[in-house]
């Protein structure tokens, strides 16, 4: 009987979680579109979240697409086929790195500074004291952020892509060699806009994701030191799980 | 609220997002923005064998299209090709299907005839040419000797 209480309580907590969750993002998401809108909030986060993540995916973008460079040279050169390198690197990064790298790096940036700022807002009693002010907390601190997350994730997303190409360029053909044409040539034919579409709808879910998460989180986070902390590392471990797990369904039900 | 600093660098950070989306799809998905430049153009084969959508339509080797839909009328395979406005078709071209490169990319080839009289939007090409199956010829060579 103690074991199948304790099982059930278990159960109905996380389920609990769950369903409050999926409330406080769609009120999040609604209020955002309520009047007053806020659009300074939304700059402000739109700064946070998107520009200041440009350098961190620039360099990510780079360099992967670097290593796939000399990664694909090296297990294609043994079918003689290096011809198709650009396909290889452009639609593993369009299809596959591009929106999972880009939302693993916003999510170390900008996903654990979102709950650190929301559970100090939460240990100082700003909130409380926006609500005092007959300000509702979720719609100025949360809305902004959810779809400055949204906004922000598909375009770093589109600009990792470009950036990640020119980097698998770089080696393949000033480096390693790869013949130009057939490099930019070999690689726009077999690029569909499906293929493009489809990373940029996984960005879009992404962006929704780290935002949703790591708001919940801090919002929800013990108002203690150690709460905000465990907080903290809670969500970049829940949302980079999350990310790579959605990243399989969004495939398989894209393909 | 926010200084003219943050405002710069949201700009920024729009602009150049936004400009590599709509590099992506234009120039590597092939997105048509200002509406299309192109005419349709049917032919019917015997077998299309290998033949996939969006293969490449060529003149003399060099691109001017690409296969836009394959279905399947009367026993035949239809394929409806998109070609760039501009290109001359003459209504006596054979289109022939042809494998190119070491995998076998297969792709429409026209060869214009001496014709005056060009192929309009929505055209169809009386000569094909079915793909060649090398299975086919092998074992034809085998079992019809």
């Amino acid at each position: 009987m103690q074991i199948a209480a304790s099982i059930g309580r278990s159960t109905l907590n996380r389920f609990q979680i769950l369903g409050r969750s999926t409330i406080f993002l769609f009120v999040a998401f609604f209020q955002a579109f309520l009047p007053p809108l806020r659009f300074s909030r939304f700059v402000k986060e739109v700064e946070f979240i998107g520009s200041k993540s440009f350098l961190i995916v620039f360099i990510t973008a780079l360099f992967t697409g670097m290593v796939l460079g000399i990664q694909g040279y090296y297990s294609l050169r043994q079918f003689g086929a290096e011809a198709v390198l650009g396909v290889m690197v452009a639609l593993s990064i369009i299809r596959e790195l591009g929106p999972v790298l880009c939302a693993l790096m916003v999510t170390g940036r900008a996903g654990s500074a979102i709950t650190a700022q929301i559970g100090i807002m939460k240990i100082t009693d700003q909130l409380p004291a926006l609500e005092m002010m007959a300000i509702d907390p979720i719609k100025y601190v949360i809305s902004p952020k959810i779809i400055a997350g949204i906004i922000s994730l598909p375009l770093l997303t589109a600009f990792f892509d470009l950036v990640g190409i020119a980097g698998g360029y770089l080696v393949g053909v000033k480096l390693l060699g790869v013949n130009e044409g057939a490099y930019i040539g070999k690689m726009v034919t077999a690029i569909t806009f499906e293929d493009i579409y489809g990373g940029i709808l996984k960005s879009f879910c992404f962006g929704i994701l780290i935002t949703w998460i790591s708001a919940f989180i801090g919002f929800t986070a013990e108002p203690t030191t150690e709460g905000v902390s465990s907080a903290t590392t809670n969500t970049v471990v829940v949302t980079s799980l999350s990310i790579l797990v959605l990243d399989y369904i969004l495939t398989s039900l894209l393909l | 609220m926010y200084g003219k600093k943050t405002e710069i660098s949201v700009g920024i950070f729009m602009i150049l997002g936004i400009a590599c989306l709509v590099y992506l799809s234009v120039n590597l998905g092939g997105i048509d923005l200002f509406g299309s430049d192109s005419f349709v153009i049917d032919a019917r084969f015997g077998s299309i064998e290998g033949l996939e959508v969006a293969a490449s339509v060529e003149i003399a080797g060099v691109p001017v299209g690409k296969v836009k839909r394959i279905t399947l009328e009367e026993n035949e395979a239809l394929v409806q090709m998109e070609i760039k406005k501009g290109t001359q078709i003459t209504d006596d071209t054979i289109a022939s299907i042809r494998t190119k490169g070491v995998i076998g990319d297969k792709f429409v080839k026209l060869s214009p005839g001496g014709s005056d009289d060009l192929l309009e939007d929505q055209g169809f090409l009386m000569n094909t040419e079915s793909a060649i199956s090398l299975e086919e010829l092998v074992s034809k060579y085998i079992f019809k000797k």
